[in-house]
């Protein structure tokens, strides 16, 4: 390519003020207009540095030292200040509730707008016109709360897009969206980036949902330094994914186990560009290899859902006529779009809601007269962001807390405490505050806080949000070992692999109704599930129909078990 | 939680009073309550309280919305009346210059005929801005209202940070609310046995994840608006900022007329602040 970079970084260094180390070291990049770039890393990787040196917030945030150059449209950007740079990059932050500043969506789209002093006819003009560009136009009287996670992100995009930006960044665009949003915002984001022509930047470490659609090409990150800058089908068949902790698309996974050879050949890149071809027979071979281990003994039954509705108004029903049975020992998924109903539920189990009909039974007993107090003892409940629940400096304390508010002698307590640290593989950190924890570490404390209290049953909401794949298989792995000693474990969330490879069943919850209790690999295949529950089906089924294989859901299938049986090894 | 969250807050109703812009509400709210502030003639009072009263019917405000603040304005209106009345029984009598006793109370303490209508006008006095301001917050969208104090000359910074106050409440309610089960959960008592020293421990348990779960949305909030040029020139313009119509001059005009009247019922009517029936 011969014509000028748009974005370009030279020798660039950056080391944040409050850290010992740089973050960021002797980056060398060049964007060019009109280019679609995937930045994808681990947590800690730098690649949300990049993205705050690209819009501004470094150094007008986050102060810290500069070394060599970064310029974006042939200016150096050391000597613009951050409003000047939000006219050329827009910004499009990860949590698209905390970003909405207006009360409303055409408030929030204005913003930028008042900022400039935009006379206020000339606003509702070019606000109706961009709402128009992202389908908001009919609600630009809606609150953030009447809307779902993905018109809110609309919203922020329509928000940045008014300032006719020629650079666009996404930070972690799939962070907080259910699956099926998740894939309409990649789309929509193609969909810009072919009509405007504008540069595209996405941040994000779940590559195989940003690959939905084309990426020109792919920068990898890791320990501050770039590691690769390929075109996907190059980089899916290297080994530079795993080496540097980012999680292949699972059809590829997949292809590996088959004794397949990925190479660039084969256009793995996209599910829809990969020559099926080459691999059909391996694959087909492959399935009938798998062995099945059948070893499910009945265990007695510990939590059973009968026939409950719940209402906060009498008016709008939440939850109706939810039924179903857990047994000791189990790991299932509740999934379902945001507002289905799945949060509601883990409030009733606690005891926070109380059911208007039906019963609750825990060992083949009502619970419906068990305080919240005594219900933890049995359900504990882990929320989704560990800052919520963290109240004290210490980890020790923290863990103990719940024991000391039921007043167990400081010798029983320290016991548990013990014990429970050394599950949780915390027991190094013993003496050490909260605050020199890292975000999964944090989230292993709020964990033990929990078990502590030795409940039988284990909710957690979203465990793995904002993780990388390294966190997030060290959680799902000590997960696992929780389950293995007998905690039945209820997980709430949107991650479909997780589902599909950690849980074998799952319950699926739509606008308050139950529409699915069954395997996670009929789930994921059931197009009609998918589509009711804002689900997506996942890529080893398309994989399965490419290569000719009749029966998807049991290729699926053979794929868990298969997994399975290599952890259990 | 949705209901409760509209209970007390701007809710979206087209009346005539919805449709003026917060700018006049402002200015209308201010001379009405300036008027009934000043005056002390109880049929300058009631006057204004029955025309605020004819306002609040006008703009659809349902009593449900405004019960609690009316209950917590009664309550104290009237430990006020009685408080006020024990510090100096006499301060009618030395107001309109008579002295009409018609009760005796216990010990020395007597009842007299000024005493009473004073307190009374008192009373009314007080009790009538309330339904003014109801009718301003209930029906004031506001990011109008901040775009409308911007208006007449507050710092915009101030004035979006009440707007934006608004737009945050209800997360942090929420927050409050989830973090408080959580720590139930864990054993945490928030009922009334738990001695006060243990109480002010445990309100703490909820406080502390509170303030770090909000410092986060803070960040976040304020890496978004510099991010789209919050602050970088001295001036905005509001997005909710609505010009003024036929029905916004005729709001004031009637809100100025109530006040000048006032103004001159004391002045050349009752030659003082106070209205005098005893002579």
């Amino acid at each position: 390519m011969n014509k000028e970079a748009i974005i370009e970084f030279q020798n660039f260094s950056f080391q944040y003020h409050s850290q010992a180390e740089p973050t960021l070291h002797d980056i060398n990049l060049k964007i060019y207009p009109g280019e679609k770039i995937l930045i994808v890393g681990p947590s800690g990787s730098g690649k949300s540095t990049i993205g705050y040196c690209l819009n501004g917030l470094i150094p007008f945030a986050y102060k810290g030292e500069i070394k060599g150059n970064l310029s974006i449209k042939g200016m150096e950007t050391r000597k613009k200040n951050i409003f000047e740079l939000s006219k050329m990059v827009g910004t499009v932050l990860q949590d698209s509730d905390g970003q909405f500043v207006g009360l409303t969506v055409g408030e929030d789209i204005a913003f930028a707008l008042e900022n400039d002093n935009i006379s206020n006819p000339v606003m509702h003009e070019r606000v109706k016109s961009v709402a128009q560009m992202v389908d908001m136009d009919t609600l630009l009287t809606s609150s953030p709360f009447e809307l779902s996670g993905g018109q809110k992100q609309r919203t922020s995009l329509a928000g940045v897009m008014i300032d006719d930006v020629d650079i666009l960044l996404f930070d972690e665009p799939l962070a907080n969206l259910d699956p099926a949003t998740g894939k309409t915002a990649i789309e929509i984001i193609d969909d810009i980036h072919k009509n405007s022509g504008k540069t595209i930047v996405i941040i994000e470490h779940r590559l195989e949902d940003v690959l939905h659609r084309d990426i020109d090409r792919i920068i990898v990150i890791n320990d501050g330094r770039i590691i690769a800058d390929l075109g996907a089908d190059e980089l899916v068949s290297s080994l530079i994914l795993k080496e540097n902790g980012i999680r292949e698309p699972l059809y590829v996974t997949a292809l590996k186990y088959a004794g397949v050879i990925v190479n660039k050949e084969m256009h793995p890149g996209h599910i829809t560009t990969l020559r099926t071809d080459l691999c059909k027979e391996a694959l087909k071979t492959w399935q009938k290899t798998i062995i099945v281990e059948d070893n499910k003994e009945i265990r007695p039954s510990i939590l059973k859902m009968e026939n409950i509705s719940f209402s906060y108004d009498g008016i709008r029903p939440i939850l109706e006529n939810i039924t179903f049975n857990l047994n000791e020992g189990e790991m299932v998924s509740i999934v379902g779009k945001n507002g289905a109903g799945k949060s509601t539920l883990s409030k009733l189990l606690c005891g926070f809601e109380k059911e208007d009909q039906g019963t609750i039974m825990y060992c083949g007993k009502d619970i419906r007269d068990k305080t919240i107090k005594e219900r933890a003892e049995i359900i504990g409940v882990v929320m989704q962001n560990p800052n919520q629940m963290i109240s004290k400096a210490m980890i020790y304390d923290e863990i103990a807390l719940g024991l000391r508010l039921r007043n167990i002698t400081e010798d029983q307590i320290a016991e548990r405490v013990e014990k429970v640290l050394k599950v949780c593989g915390l027991a190094p950190f013993k003496e050490w505050p909260i605050s020199a924890l890292s975000y999964g570490q944090k989230k292993r404390v709020t964990i033990a806080s929990i078990l502590v209290l030795d409940p039988k049953i284990l909710i957690l909401d979203e465990p793995t949000a904002g993780q990388d794949f390294r966190h997030y298989t060290e959680i799902m792995k000590f997960l696992m070992e929780i389950n293995k000693l007998g905690v039945t474990v209820i997980l709430i969330t949107h991650d479909m692999h997780l589902m599909l490879e950690y849980t074998p069943r799952a319950i699926v919850l739509t606008d308050g109704k139950m529409i699915a209790d069954t395997l996670a690999s009929v789930v994921l295949t059931d197009s009609k599930v998918i589509e009711e529950a804002n689900l997506k089906e996942t890529s080893l089924f398309n994989l399965a129909h490419l290569a000719g294989i009749e029966n998807g859901t049991e290729f699926v299938q053979g794929f868990i078990d298969y997994e399975t049986g290599l952890r259990n090894l | 939680m949705n209901l409760k969250m509209k209970l007390f807050s701007y809710n979206q109703v087209n009346t005539p009073i919805h449709r003026l812009s917060g700018f006049t509400k402002l200015l209308c709210f201010l001379l009405l309550t300036f008027a009934v502030m000043f005056s002390y003639d109880i049929r300058v009072i009631l006057g204004v309280m029955a025309f605020s009263f004819l306002i609040l019917k006008i703009s659809k405000i349902k009593f449900s919305q405004i019960r609690l603040m009316v209950i917590y304005v009664l309550i104290f209106l009237v430990t006020n009346a009685i408080i006020s009345f024990f510090f100096s029984q006499e301060q009618g009598v030395s107001i309109y210059g008579t002295r009409h006793e018609f009760a005796n109370l216990f010990g020395h303490i007597k009842l007299t005929w000024e005493q009473l209508f004073y307190q009374v006008t008192k009373f009314f006095k007080y009790a009538s801005v309330v339904p003014l301001g109801m009718i301003f917050l209930l029906t004031t969208n506001p990011s109008e209202f901040a775009s409308s104090i911007n208006g007449v000359g507050v710092n915009f910074k101030a004035a979006f940070a009440v707007a934006l106050t608004l737009r945050y409440f209800p997360d942090i309610q929420m927050d409050y609310h989830d973090i408080s089960q959580a720590q139930q959960a864990r054993g945490l008592d928030l009922s009334h046995k738990a001695k006060f020293f243990d109480r002010f421990k445990n309100a703490l348990m909820i406080i502390i994840p509170l303030i770090f779960s909000s410092l986060d949305r803070i960040e976040l909030i304020s890496n978004a608006m510099d991010l789209r040029g919050f602050g970088k020139s001295k001036t905005r313009t509001w997005y909710t900022s609505k010009k003024l119509t036929r029905l916004d001059f005729l709001a004031i005009v009637v809100s100025i007329l109530i006040f000048i009247i006032t103004i001159y019922i004391s002045t050349f009517i009752n030659h003082s602040r106070f209205y005098n029936p005893f002579i």
